[in-house]
Formats: C-alpha cells, structure tokens, sequence
C-alpha cells in the first residue's frame, strides 16, 4: 500500500487574512502553516502505514511559489518525504484546476490510496478531493470518520446526516477525512529534526504535462465581482455574572417567548 | 434564464428543507425549474417539490448500496445529452450534494461556486453571494465560461416558500453505467439515536466551546437544550478535539443554523463559528473572556463561568416546568 495525503499550505487562520484589492486573491505572503484540517489525514496515513507493519506515506502540495514550511510541519510528524506541484502559472487556480494538478501528481506517485481533509480552512471549496477522484476514474468515500485498510480494501465509517454508513471500497481510492476523529500528534524535536532532511520533490507543470492556461488565473472560469462588507449585527447587553446571571437569561428566554 | 435544475435530496419521499428553499430561489430567476432527485420513494416528493416550482422531476430511481456522487453526476450527465443543459444547476451543500457536484463538475469539465448564501440576476447570468472572514464581507462570484454553471448552496440561504404550482410531472431517467468510479459501497448504515430536533432545523439551539473545559462538561450543553426543546451545537474547537462528533458543528467547516435563539456556552467566536449562527434572531453568550468576538454580536452577553451560570440556568429553567 502507498498512501498519499493532499495537504495545504495556508496563511495562520487566526492571523489578520485580507484580499488583494486588484485580484480579491487571498493575500498569501509571509510564513504559511500546515492546514489544521490537514493533521488528520496524515495522522491516519502514518496510523495505517504502521498497522500495514510500514508503508509508505507521501504528501501531495500545491503552491505557487515554493513554499515548504507548512509541508514540513506534516514531514516531522513522520510522512516519508512530498512532492510540491510549484510554478507562478498555478496563482488563482479554482478547485477543478486544483484537482487536475493533484490527479497528475497523484498518477504519478504511483499511490493507490489518497487521503485528503474535506474541506480547506481558507478556501472551505470542498470539492477538489471528489474532482481528482472523477479525473482519476477513482471511487472515492468523503466524510470519514474512521478508515481501516484489509488487504487492497478501503473501510471507511462515512459521516450523513442520521449517522454514518460503513462502506467498502476497493483500492486505488480517494478517501476524505473529518477534522477530530483521530488526535494528531505533535512532532517531536527528532522529527522536526528529521523533516529537514527528508526529500521535497519539486515539479513544474510541464513535468505533470499540464499547459498553463488550464490552470491558475488563466484557466480560472469563475471570477470575483466585488467584495463588500457584510451587515453586522450590534452588539446587545451585556453582565458580569455575579452569581445571578441566570435570571437575566431566564427573563430574556420569557420574553423572547421560548420559555 | 431559461432553465435552472436543482437536485432535491429526499428521504422516503419526504424533501429535505433545502430542496425547497433551491426551488423557491430557483423560480426567481428561470421560466422553468426542473427538480432532479434519487432514492427509495423519489417520485413520492413531485407533490411537495410542484408546489415550490418544479414543473417536472427526473426520477433517478433506487441507488442501491452505491453512494451518491458517482450515479447522480453521471445520472445528471446523461441527462444533459438528452436534454439540453440547463443555465444552471443548484446543488445543496451536503454530504451528497457535494460529492455530485465534484463529481459532475469534473465530468462536464465546468467550475463549481460552493458555499453559496445568496444568489441575484445580472444581465442573464446569477452572480452568487459567499460569506468570508467570518461573515464579515461578502464576496460576489460569476462563472466566466460556458455553461452549465453549477451552484453549491448552503441550506438556510433562502426561505422555502410555496407557489401555486401542481405536481411536478415525473419522468424516470435510466442511469448509466458508472464503472470503477462507483466502486465503493455501503455495507450497512447507522442511525444515531437523537433525541429532540435536528440542529438545522431547531427553534433553540444550544452550543458548546473550548471554555467548557472538559469533554464530560458538555453533558450541560446537551441538557439544556433537552430542557429547552434544542439540539446541541459545538464550535470547531471542540470537534477537532474529538469531545464531540462533526455532526453536532456550528460553522463555516459545520452546519449553518437559524433558530429563534442561539445560546453559545463558552465559545469566543472565532470568525470560522460566527458565519454559521449570526443570523440566529436571538444571541445569547456565556462566556468568562469579556473581550471575546461573540460579545459584539451578543443580543445578551453573559460575562461568566459557563460551570456556574449553566447549572443554575439549568435548575431555574426545571423550577419553572
């Protein structure tokens, strides 16, 4: 078995984000950081690895521009090595562009299962894993909430709105994970130490084969019109509980009418 | 516009809320609005689905142990080459509406918007509504290419409402062979027991943050929104800790929700939880961080310790019954 795990490279979330004004890209400069949605799938990935008794564990990226620091926050939990789809053509690419990328690298990492979080923290599309999978002729089982590999099949607990379906799945596979089902671990000073030298493999998109026009800005068939600021709400009452505090959201809950 | 499908998820013939909203949304901008739906008990929605719009339902029938995305988009294309593709197709943002619109939007080779909460008509083509950074702005999207331009919506954007309309007329599609693409499948499937409303459909919905402390604090989220008729709600924090499933999560990542009232017990209001309760009508927080977001956008804010203002909010609200 040879696992792959999509991961993204984002601004901090809980950092100040804003927009190009020209472009209305996210503004992406300055250190990136692994994708917290992204722990989970490595997590799993090097779960099932070791449960395989060792296995292979490659990262899948994307960016525009080189970057590795968030590629090696998941190195130092333990992936293997990466490869880093990089060229200046891919800045702006929409979520189908995206997967046809990540379907190329995937084909040719020669991997048969391919993890991915379900949705991005900053872009939150959550279509490009299901794209890569259809570009790929793949089957692929989103929503997972926990994965076990017997053989060259796939068993995954999928989330739905009553509760969860166990499907079954066989290999090669796209398999999507949710955020806290598993608790990834934190690197240790070994592996931070170790990631420096594990190998990034960087790749252009003429080594995947793919032109530059069906990508980025270029390929991009979907544009940003405006961006405007929201209606906010205003801030209401507010008390310090001095042990009474109840009451007043009793009183609010009365008249309210929903006590 | 001429024509706008939307795909209806339903359960034993009974359309979920969000097919309706599509619908209503839908006869705003197109002469003609088509539902597309699947599963045991399908047709049995044309009443409901006529009545919010749809002159006609393409049945695509029982699909077995397969999951959804790779049957319906192929379902969905082979009705395109039959019919004619429509301006538009409205897709919600579910588990299954988003693996089909992944699914169809690479096989037609078209973009997809997702996460939309508002649509508007400019000059013959919809322009969609997003909320970023937290809800704080709006961003305005259009597709540049050809069509069909294919809409991922968040339930809540809009409001169901009915029309006049009769049935829709239903029409049984034949699905294609699907392939490998379609090779997972489901071995059994798992009800959770809940006991009380759905969280996207509760009139009270109360929710759980990283101030509860713990992952057995949550207990008192759970049992005031028993005691309040509620569902339980939770921030992302507390999901990705894995105190509770990402079935219960409020957010831009989780559910948007609507209720009467919103009760967020130890939650900041981080802009990822904001954009899917503010449009809650009624605010309350409890939370011990007076300068927490969620305070700005409080109707009542409660400076305290969700461990002590819980509890006696719990005992006062069981007095009054």
């Amino acid at each position: 078995m040879k696992v792959a795990v999509c991961v993204k490279q984002i601004p901090d979330p809980a950092g100040e984000l804003s927009l190009d004004p020209s472009t209305h890209f996210l503004v992406r400069e300055g250190k990136l950081i692994l994708d917290d949605s992204d722990a989970y799938g490595v997590e799993i990935a090097l779960q099932l690895a070791e449960a395989a008794g060792g296995g292979d564990v490659t990262l899948l990226s994307m960016a525009p521009n080189g970057e590795t620091s968030g590629l090696r926050t998941a190195l130092a939990m333990g992936a293997g090595g990466a490869v880093l789809v990089s060229d200046p053509a891919l800045a702006g690419s929409d979520a189908l562009s995206t997967a046809r990328v990540l379907a190329e690298a995937v084909r040719r990492s020669g991997a048969d299962l391919v993890l991915a979080a379900t949705e991005s923290t900053d872009g939150y599309t959550g279509t490009t894993p299901v794209q890569m999978a259809e570009l790929l002729g793949w089957p692929a089982v989103t929503f997972a909430k926990h994965v076990e590999v017997e053989g060259d099949t796939v068993k995954v607990n999928r989330q739905t709105e009553a509760g969860y379906d166990e499907v079954s799945c066989p290999l090669p596979a796209v398999v999507t994970v949710t955020a806290g089902v598993v608790e990834p671990r934190y690197p240790s000073f070994k592996g931070i130490m170790a990631a420096r030298s594990k190998p990034v493999e960087e790749l252009s998109l003429s080594d995947l084969g793919i032109d530059s026009s069906q990508v980025g800005r270029e390929g991009s068939r979907q544009e940003i019109v405006s961006v405007e600021e929201a209606e906010q709400r205003k801030a209401g009452e507010i008390v310090t509980d001095e042990g009474d505090a109840h009451e007043k959201i009793v009183a609010y809950l009365e008249q309210i009418k929903v006590l | 516009m001429e024509k706008i499908w939307v795909l209806a998820e339903q359960k034993e013939g009974e359309p979920a809320t969000a097919a309706l909203e599509m619908l209503t949304a839908a006869r705003r901008f197109a002469t003609s609005v088509e539902a597309i739906s699947y599963g045991a008990g399908a047709a049995g929605t044309a009443a409901a689905l006529g009545e919010h719009g749809a002159s006609r339902l393409y049945d695509l029938g029982e699909l077995g142990d397969s999951l959804a995305g790779p049957r319906v988009a192929a379902g969905i294309a082979a009705l395109i080459e039959a019919k004619g593709a429509p301006d538009a197709v409205f897709l919600a943002q579910s588990y299954d509406g988003r693996d089909v619109a992944g699914r169809l939007s690479a096989r037609l080779d078209r973009p997809v918007l997702t996460n939309v909460v508002g649509l508007a008509d400019e000059g013959g083509s919809l322009l969609s509504e997003h909320a970023i950074f937290g809800g704080t702005k709006v961003l305005k999207a259009k597709f540049s290419g050809e069509g069909p331009a294919l809409f991922v919506i968040r339930p809540k954007s809009f409001a169901a409402e009915p029309s006049a309309g009769e049935a829709a007329a239903v029409e049984a599609v034949e699905l294609p062979e699907t392939g490998q693409s379609d090779a997972a499948k489901v071995v059994s499937r798992h009800e959770e027991e809940r006991s009380g409303p759905q969280l996207d459909e509760a009139a009270v919905v109360v929710s759980g943050g990283r101030g509860l402390g713990t992952a057995e604090s949550y207990s008192l989220v759970e049992e005031l929104a028993q005691l309040l008729n509620g569902a339980a709600g939770a921030s992302r924090a507390i999901v990705d800790a894995g105190w509770v499933p990402y079935s219960h999560q409020v957010g831009q990542t989780g559910k948007t929700v609507k209720p009467t009232v919103y009760i967020a017990c130890g939650i900041s209001g981080a802009t990822q939880h904001m954009v899917g309760m503010k449009s809650s009508k009624h605010i309350i927080a409890v939370n011990k961080d007076e300068s927490a977001p969620i305070f700005t956008i409080a109707d009542l804010g409660v400076v305290g310790d969700v461990h002590n203002v819980l509890p006696k909010l719990i005992e006062a609200i069981k007095a009054k019954k």
